[in-house]
C-alpha cells in the first residue's frame, strides 16, 4: 500500500517532466497546425488560431493546457475538427487495447511454452528450431513479416482480410495481433529459455527431480515461477508498447489504433492530440512497470520481505 | 435512439432487397471534416459530393450540369446569376432545400470565424473581399434568396468557371437547423443533414465512413448503390492489397513502383487519365543565383528531359510538361507542347544560355534542391541533379526536410533556391493556375513579381468575351516560360484500380466520381 503510495507521488512528477518537454518541444519544431499547401488567407489563419488560442503567449498556452489536463480536458483536436482529444484517443485506445492484448497473449503463451520446451530439450533439434525461429522473429522487422502475411493470408489464400477494423469482425484481429506478437514472442521464447535452463540446472530442482516427482510438475510448479523473472521485466515496457498500438502494424493493416494518431497528429502538428497520446504512452509505461513490480513480489517471496 | 431507428431501418431495406448493393472504395488520408465549407482534402471532397449538392453538379464526362438548382440565367455583362432551385429538393430529414440555405453557406465560407481554406477562392463574389478581410458583415455578401427557391448572386468580374466552380462543397447550402443547434460540431453522424443522394451512418475515425442512400433526394429513384463505403488508405501497398483480396472496389491511388506489373496483370483494371495539377520546381527569385538571372533559369528548365521523367520513373503515371497550365484545362489555347526540338538541339541550346549567363566549366554553378521527405520526390530530385550535371555541369546538393519544416522555409524563402511545389486547380479553369504565379498571391513561394504578368492576369479576370479572354491567358503563361519563375515537370493524372463489376465510371480531368452515377453490375453466374 506504501509502496504504491510512494510510486504514484514519483509518477506525477515524471509525467509533469514529461508534458512539459513535450509540448516546448513541440511547439519549437517549425510549422505549425495551419500551415498546409494550400495557404489560408492572413486573417483566415488568424481566425483560427484565435478559436485555439494560439494566439497567447506560449507560458499562457502552457499553463492553460495544464488547468484543462488538471481538470481531465485534454482540449480539441486540431486535424480532426469537431473531435475533442479524449474522445479520439478513446477510441483509438480501445482499438490498441484489444489488438495489443490479444497480440500480448499470444506472446507470453506460445513464448513462454516453447521456451521451456527448448530448455527442456536442450541441445535437440527442438531446441535448435525453436531457436531459429526465435532469431527470425527477432530480427524480421514488422514492415516485413506484416505484408508478407497479408500477401500468403489474404491475397494468397483468401482466408483473412487484408486491412481495415470493423466491430465484431473478429477475423480482423488476427493478422495484425500475429505481426505484432512475433517478435516479442520470440524474445519471450529466449528469455524462458535462457532463464529455464539456468534454474533447471540448480539444485532445488535436481532434487525435486530425484525424489521421483512427475516432469510436468518439476517444469511448470518448481521451474516455471522463477523463470519467469526476467520474463516479467521485459514484459512490463513491452506490454505498454503492444497495448499502446504500433504505428507499423495499424498503417499497414488500416487499423484505427493510437499508434496511427501519434504519428498523423506529430506530422500535422496537432498539438492537443500529441500531448494528449504522450500523456496517455507516459501513464501506461510508468502504470505497467509498477505492475511488474507488484508481480516480483507475487512471483519471488524474498522481495515481499523488503 | 436516432442511430438505432437508423440501424432498424437499414435491417429493414436489407430484407426488402435481398441483393444491397454496396461500393467500398480506398479514400487516402482520413477527412479532417466532413463540414463542407471547412473540408479542405480530395477526401473529404469525395464523401461530401455524395452527401451534399451544390447548385450545380459535374457530370461523369465532366460537363457541368443542374444540381440543386434545376435552371439558371446569366446577365449579359456575365456578373449576375440567377438560379432557380428544384421545388422537389429536400434535405435528408425531409425540409425543403431553400435559397436561404445557400446563402447561409456561402456567408459562412467567407466568414473569417469559420476558417475556411476556400474563402479566397469565393473572393469574386461583390463584397467577399472586404468579409474576407474582417471589414464587413457577411450579411453584404452580394448573395440574395429573391424567393424560397430563387437565388440572386453578383459577381466583381466574369468568370466562365463559375458554374462549374458551384459544385465545390465551399458553396453548398447549410442545414440551418442543425448548425443553430450543434454549431461548427454538427459535421458527424447522427447529427449531419445534407441534401445530397447519400446520408451519413456511420463514421469510424481511421477506419471507414459509411453513407446510405438519401430517400428524400430529389434523383434517389436514379440512384443504383445502397451503401458506399470509404476507408481510410494512407498506405498505398496496403490499398492495393486490400484491392487485390477483393475489399476494394476501387483505389484512391496506385503505387507508381508497381505500374509495370500491374498494368501485366490487371490490364483494363487500370484506369489513368489526365488531371489538373502541375508538378513544378519553384525558383527562388528573392536572392542569389536565381534572381536576376534570367538565362540561367532558361538553361536549367531546358536541361531536363521531362519524356524521360514522365515515363521511365513516373511509369506514364505523369505527363511531361512543357508549360505551365495542362493542355486539357477547359478554355485554354494551350502553348501544346513546343515543337519537339531534338534532345541534343535542347541541350546545345542549354548550354549556351548556361555559358550566357556567367557559369562554365571553370566557374560550375553550385546549387540546391530542397523538397519533403517522400521516395517520390527523391527519385525525381536526384534524376534532375543528374541531367544537370551532364548537360550543363551544375553541382546540385539535395535537401529534404519533414513536409512542415519545409513549408515553412518555403514560405519564408530565406534559405531556398530550388524547391519543390504543387498546384491543383480548384476550377477547371487556365486561371486556376495563372493567378497564383501573381505578386504576393500567398501561394507564390517564388517571390516573382512581375507587372507585365500581373496586368495579364488582371486584364484577363476583366475580360468576359471567352476567346480575349483566352488569349490574354496565354500571353501569361508565354510570360511565365520566358522568364521561368517556376519549371514545370509534369502534369499529374488521376489513377485508380477499378473492379470490372463497377459499371458508369468515366474518367474526368476533375476526378469527381458521385456514387449515385454508378453501379454494381450482378456476379457472373
Amino acid at each position: 500500500m506504501r509502496l504504491a503510495f510512494e510510486r504514484l507521488l514519483t509518477a506525477l512528477p515524471t509525467l509533469l517532466v514529461l508534458i512539459t518537454l513535450s509540448f516546448f518541444l513541440m511547439r519549437a519544431a517549425p510549422g505549425g497546425p495551419f500551415d498546409r499547401e494550400r495557404q489560408l488567407a492572413p486573417q483566415i489563419e488568424a481566425a483560427m488560431k484565435a478559436e485555439y488560442k494560439l494566439d497567447e503567449p506560449l507560458w499562457q498556452q502552457y499553463l492553460h493546457y495544464l488547468s484543462g489536463v488538471v481538470r481531465g480536458d485534454l482540449g480539441p483536436s486540431f486535424q480532426y475538427e469537431g473531435y475533442s482529444v479524449a474522445e479520439l484517443i478513446g477510441a483509438g485506445l480501445r482499438v490498441s487495447l484489444l489488438l495489443g492484448g490479444v497480440a500480448l497473449l499470444f506472446a507470453v503463451a506460445i513464448g513462454v511454452v516453447s521456451g521451456v520446451c527448448a530448455a527442456y530439450w536442450r541441445g535437440s533439434w527442438i531446441d535448435r528450431l525453436l531457436g531459429l525461429f526465435s532469431a527470425l522473429g527477432i530480427a524480421a522487422p514488422n514492415f516485413v513479416v506484416a505484408p508478407l502475411l497479408i500477401l500468403l493470408f489474404s491475397v494468397g489464400l483468401g482466408w483473412l482480410p487484408a486491412g481495415g477494423w470493423q466491430a465484431g469482425r473478429w477475423t480482423d484481429l488476427l493478422l495484425p495481433a500475429a505481426a505484432l506478437a512475433l517478435p516479442q514472442l520470440a524474445y519471450v521464447a529466449r528469455l524462458t529459455r535462457g532463464a529455464m535452463a539456468e534454474v533447471l540446472s540448480s539444485p532445488y530442482i535436481l532434487a525435486a527431480r530425484a525424489r521421483g516427482l512427475p516432469v510436468r510438475q518439476v517444469l511448470f510448479r518448481h521451474a516455471l515461477r522463477p523463470s519467469l523473472m526476467p520474463v516479467l521485466s521485459y514484459l512490463g515496457p513491452a506490454a505498454a508498447a503492444l497495448l499502446t498500438g504500433s504505428v507499423v502494424v495499424e498503417q499497414v493493416f488500416a487499423i484505427p489504433g493510437l499508434g496511427r494518431y501519434f504519428v498523423q497528429a506529430a506530422l500535422n502538428r496537432d498539438y492537443t492530440l500529441v500531448l494528449g497520446v504522450v500523456l496517455v504512452y507516459g501513464s501506461m509505461i510508468i502504470g505497467f512497470n509498477f505492475v511488474v513490480d507488484l508481480l516480483y513480489g507475487v512471483l519471488d517471496p524474498r522481495l515481499r520481505r523488503r | 435512439m436516432r442511430q438505432l431507428l437508423g440501424g432498424l431501418l437499414l435491417a429493414a431495406v436489407l430484407c426488402a432487397h435481398a441483393e444491397v448493393s454496396v461500393l467500398r472504395l480506398g479514400n487516402g488520408p482520413e477527412p479532417e471534416t466532413l463540414d463542407p465549407q471547412r473540408a479542405e482534402g480530395v477526401s473529404a471532397a469525395n464523401i461530401l459530393r455524395d452527401l451534399y449538392e451544390g447548385l450545380t453538379r459535374i457530370a461523369p464526362d465532366g460537363r457541368v450540369i443542374a444540381g440543386a438548382a434545376e435552371s439558371w440565367s446569366i446577365s449579359e455583362d456575365g456578373r449576375t446569376y440567377r438560379f432557380e432551385l428544384r421545388p422537389d429538393a429536400r434535405w435528408s430529414n425531409g425540409d425543403p432545400v431553400t435559397a436561404e440555405d445557400f446563402v447561409a453557406g456561402l456567408r459562412r465560407t467567407v466568414t473569417p470565424a469559420t476558417g475556411s481554406s476556400y474563402a479566397q477562392m469565393l473572393g469574386l463574389i461583390e463584397g467577399a473581399g472586404a468579409i474576407i478581410e474582417g471589414k464587413a458583415a457577411p450579411e453584404t455578401l452580394a448573395v440574395r434568396a429573391v424567393s424560397a427557391h430563387t437565388l440572386e448572386m453578383r459577381l466583381s468580374a466574369p468568370a466562365p468557371y463559375w458554374l462549374g466552380l458551384l459544385s465545390h462543397a465551399s458553396t453548398y447550402p447549410v442545414h440551418r437547423p442543425s448548425l443553430a443547434q450543434y454549431g461548427a460540431d454538427f459535421a458527424r453522424a447522427g447529427r449531419l443533414v445534407g441534401n445530397g443522394a447519400y446520408m451519413l451512418d456511420d463514421w469510424g475515425v481511421q477506419s471507414h465512413v459509411r453513407l446510405r442512400r438519401n430517400p428524400n433526394y430529389w434523383r434517389a429513384r436514379d440512384v443504383s448503390i445502397d451503401v458506399v463505403e470509404y476507408f481510410p488508405t494512407e498506405d498505398l501497398n496496403s490499398e492495393y492489397k486490400r484491392y487485390l483480396a477483393g475489399e476494394l472496389d476501387v483505389t484512391y491511388e496506385v503505387p507508381p513502383v508497381l505500374i509495370p506489373k500491374i498494368r501485366r496483370q490487371l490490364g483494363d483494371e487500370l484506369r489513368v487519365a489526365p488531371y489538373l495539377g502541375v508538378y513544378y520546381y519553384g525558383l527562388n527569385l528573392t536572392r542569389p543565383p536565381l534572381a536576376g538571372n534570367k538565362p540561367l533559369r532558361q538553361a536549367l528548365s531546358l536541361a531536363i528531359d521531362r519524356e524521360v521523367i514522365a515515363s521511365k520513373l513516373l511509369h506514364g503515371l505523369g505527363l511531361p510538361a512543357e508549360s505551365w497550365i495542362p493542355p486539357e484545362t477547359s478554355g485554354h489555347l494551350s502553348l501544346g507542347r513546343p515543337p519537339a526540338s531534338p534532345w541534343t538541339e535542347r541541350q546545345a541550346e542549354a548550354r549556351r544560355l548556361y555559358r550566357a549567363s556567367g557559369y562554365g566549366p571553370d566557374r560550375p554553378l553550385r546549387l540546391e534542391i530542397r523538397y519533403n521527405t517522400n521516395e517520390n520526390h527523391r527519385r525525381i530530385a536526384t534524376v534532375i541533379a543528374a541531367m544537370w550535371r551532364q548537360v550543363l555541369g551544375v553541382q546540385t546538393s539535395l535537401v529534404n526536410e519533414e513536409f512542415k519544416v519545409f513549408l515553412s522555409n518555403r514560405k519564408l524563402k530565406a534559405d531556398t533556391q530550388v524547391f519543390r511545389a504543387a498546384w491543383i486547380a480548384d476550377f477547371d479553369d487556365p486561371l486556376s493556375f495563372a493567378e497564383i504565379l501573381t505578386s504576393g498571391n500567398g501561394q507564390n513561394d517564388t517571390g516573382w513579381s512581375d507587372p507585365e504578368y500581373d496586368r495579364l492576369i488582371e486584364r484577363a479576370r476583366r475580360t468576359a468575351d471567352p476567346e480575349r479572354r483566352a488569349r490574354l491567358l496565354q500571353a501569361a503563361e508565354r510570360r511565365v516560360l520566358d522568364e521561368v519563375p517556376v519549371i514545370p515537370i509534369y502534369f499529374y493524372t488521376s489513377k485508380h484500380l477499378i473492379k470490372p463489376h463497377v459499371a458508369g465510371w468515366t474518367d474526368n480531368m476533375l476526378d469527381y466520381h458521385y456514387s449515385q452515377d454508378l453501379r454494381i453490375l450482378p456476379a457472373a453466374p
